[in-house]
């Protein structure tokens, strides 16, 4: 691996007893494998020239969880990528996103499939969903220098929880803070507007395609409010990314499925912009 | 305590020594089958395994000292992963984790003042049963390409004998699994060893799976290919000729150890032998 000089030192580790995390083997052995690793000082401004990804939305259903993401990444002014995915498996039973500086992001999400399939391996046995959140929690703390300067990544992590049958998400600040959300959540730069949508959308034990259809409005209304995030593209057929992770595992839609609930939600605000409303009841009138 | 030891009496004493402490434990066979790699060993143990995932496409099996090829598996994994992470996940290959086995036991062998007691295969799936490849690493180092099965352990020339004579390319999962079996029954010396859904850890490498494609098979799925090359054996049995030694009749007729290779010719043969081991029945053959 790497330099003859480190390969020893490297072949020596892996028979030592160590831990059963991949992130801690890579942290004293190959640290430079790390995401975000190579500690060079990003003059400022210039992190925000990267490509970005932005809006994740999740949301709990009856059963499972969904996770949704645009397929847009933005540096500076510019789209980088019209069909960047950020929406990841990251074992059976559970799913994440990504918002923040891509190529960081995607290392960190392979880290992390590998951390979790590395722990299965070594251990003979999965991690439960707190344990898989705690250990996301760790790595993203680890990258934590360069959110200082700029490089910044954070996750949206859901999953089925096998023991309570339920699905759990969890999102992250950049200083490794682990939250469990409860119902919804959404991360990213249009993440204010995606919630803001599903706020008013989500119902308590919905079917699972009406969840699905929830966070498909979401996005739509965070691309139409936020120019960094990409809504469905009818033309390229490019359509968001979904993924839901239920007792049967994680499953992702095909595009064919996405984008038959992308073109409802556009034929729908073909004739209402803005989405779907709701009836209010002043005081005094009858209430439902 | 003589002053000096000749380097040849140092790696003969050595390599006596491993192989005595292999030889203490029962042997393991990997053989292939037309989808994929099978991993038969008698194992007891529930949580203690033999044989384990590598990687996506890579598993590993042991005999021997368990602390020992456990330190081995671990390494494997690091390895693969490593690799997989830096470069690519095609990219981990049998062919590279044997070498650094090779190494690493080659190493550890003479550098070492006790070698590792332990015998391990890799074996890695390919698209295409040609492809397959199946690795054996003894206790110095050595490695072997083997083709179509191998055996490991103590007693791996008697497990061999009878895998040669009963292995043929591209056989279903029962005919692996029963060829496998009466290779394992070849090293119980007449004493007879007990074959049922508890003292076996079986796995295999399922090519037709896509990403990970290392599976256990326990509990009733194991129960039930057992039972099917119960059957498939007593029918064996009752149409072909038995071979005369005592090793290789012990192999196919299950727990009648050998002693009476005319028994069991009907498909109700487990139940009126009268074996004197007792609570294996659904073990016979």
């Amino acid at each position: 691996m790497g330099s003859d000089s480190n390969a020893g030192l490297i072949a020596t580790a892996y028979l030592r007893a160590g831990t059963s995390s991949f992130s801690e083997f890579l942290t004293s052995t190959a640290p430079e494998l790390l995401p975000g690793a190579g500690g060079v000082s990003v003059p400022s401004g210039l992190a925000r020239e990267l490509p970005h990804g932005t809006t994740i939305v999740a949301a709990a259903f009856n059963g499972g969880v969904v996770m949704a993401g645009d397929r847009r990444a933005t540096a500076g002014n510019m789209i980088s990528q019209r069909d960047i995915e950020k929406v990841y498996r990251s074992d059976e039973f559970s799913c994440i996103g990504i918002a923040g500086v891509a190529g960081i992001g995607i290392d960190l999400v392979r880290l992390y499939q590998v951390e979790l399939e590395h722990y299965e391996k070594l251990e003979g046995r999965v991690l439960s969903l707190e344990g898989k959140a705690n250990r996301l929690a760790g790595i993203v703390r680890a990258n934590l220098g360069g959110a200082m300067q700029g490089l910044v990544v954070v996750p949206l992590f859901a999953g089925y929880d096998t023991d309570e049958g339920v699905g759990r998400i969890f999102s992250y600040d950049v200083a490794g803070g682990r939250y469990e959300e409860q119902r919804f959540y959404s991360i990213g730069s249009g993440s204010v507007f995606a919630r803001g949508s599903l706020k008013k959308l989500y119902t308590d034990g919905m079917e699972a395609s009406v969840a699905i259809l929830a966070c498909m409005q979401a996005l739509y209304d965070a691309a139409d409010d936020d120019a960094a995030t990409g809504g469905p593209d009818p033309t390229r057929r490019i359509w968001p990314i979904v993924v839901t992770v239920t007792a049967d595992g994680y499953q992702r839609l095909s595009d064919e499925e996405s984008g038959s609930y992308a073109e409802s939600v556009l034929s729908e605000r073909m004739s209402q912009p803005d989405g779907p409303t709701s009836t209010l009841h002043p005081p005094g009138t009858e209430s439902r | 305590m003589p002053f000096y030891v000749s380097p040849e009496q140092a790696m003969k004493d050595k390599a006596d020594y491993a192989r005595k402490g292999i030889a203490r434990g029962r042997s393991g066979v990997v053989i292939q089958y037309e989808a994929g790699i099978l991993f038969v060993a008698p194992n007891p143990s529930r949580a203690l395994h033999k044989i384990s995932e590598i990687y996506d496409r890579i598993a590993f099996a042991a005999v021997g000292r368990y602390n020992e090829y456990e330190i081995l598996r671990k390494a494997g994994v690091r390895y693969a992963d490593l690799t997989g992470y830096q470069y690519d996940r095609q990219d981990v290959t049998a062919r590279g984790l044997a070498n650094w086995y090779a190494q690493t036991l080659g190493s550890i062998f003479t550098d070492s003042p006790k070698p590792f007691e332990v015998e391990i295969v890799v074996a890695e799936v390919a698209e295409a049963p040609a492809e397959d490849q199946i690795y054996r690493i003894t206790f110095d180092g050595s490695v072997n390409d083997e083709h179509g099965y191998v055996a490991m352990g103590g007693q791996a020339e008697a497990i061999a004998v009878v895998l040669k004579e009963q292995y043929t390319d591209n056989m279903t999962l029962e005919a692996a699994l029963a060829t496998a079996i009466a290779g394992l029954a070849a090293q119980a010396n007449g004493d007879q060893m007990n074959i049922n859904a508890s003292q076996l850890e079986v796995a295999v490498l399922d090519r037709t799976r896509d990403h990970r494609t290392f599976r256990r098979l326990t509990g009733t799925r194991l129960e039930a290919l057992l039972s099917e090359v119960d059957q498939a054996s007593a029918a064996k049995q009752g149409s072909t000729q038995r071979t005369p030694t005592d090793q290789v009749s012990g192999e196919s007729s299950g727990e009648q150890a050998g002693d009476q290779p005319s028994a069991g010719t009907t498909e109700q043969g487990s139940t009126d032998s009268a074996p004197d081991t007792e609570g294996d029945q659904g073990a016979s053959s």
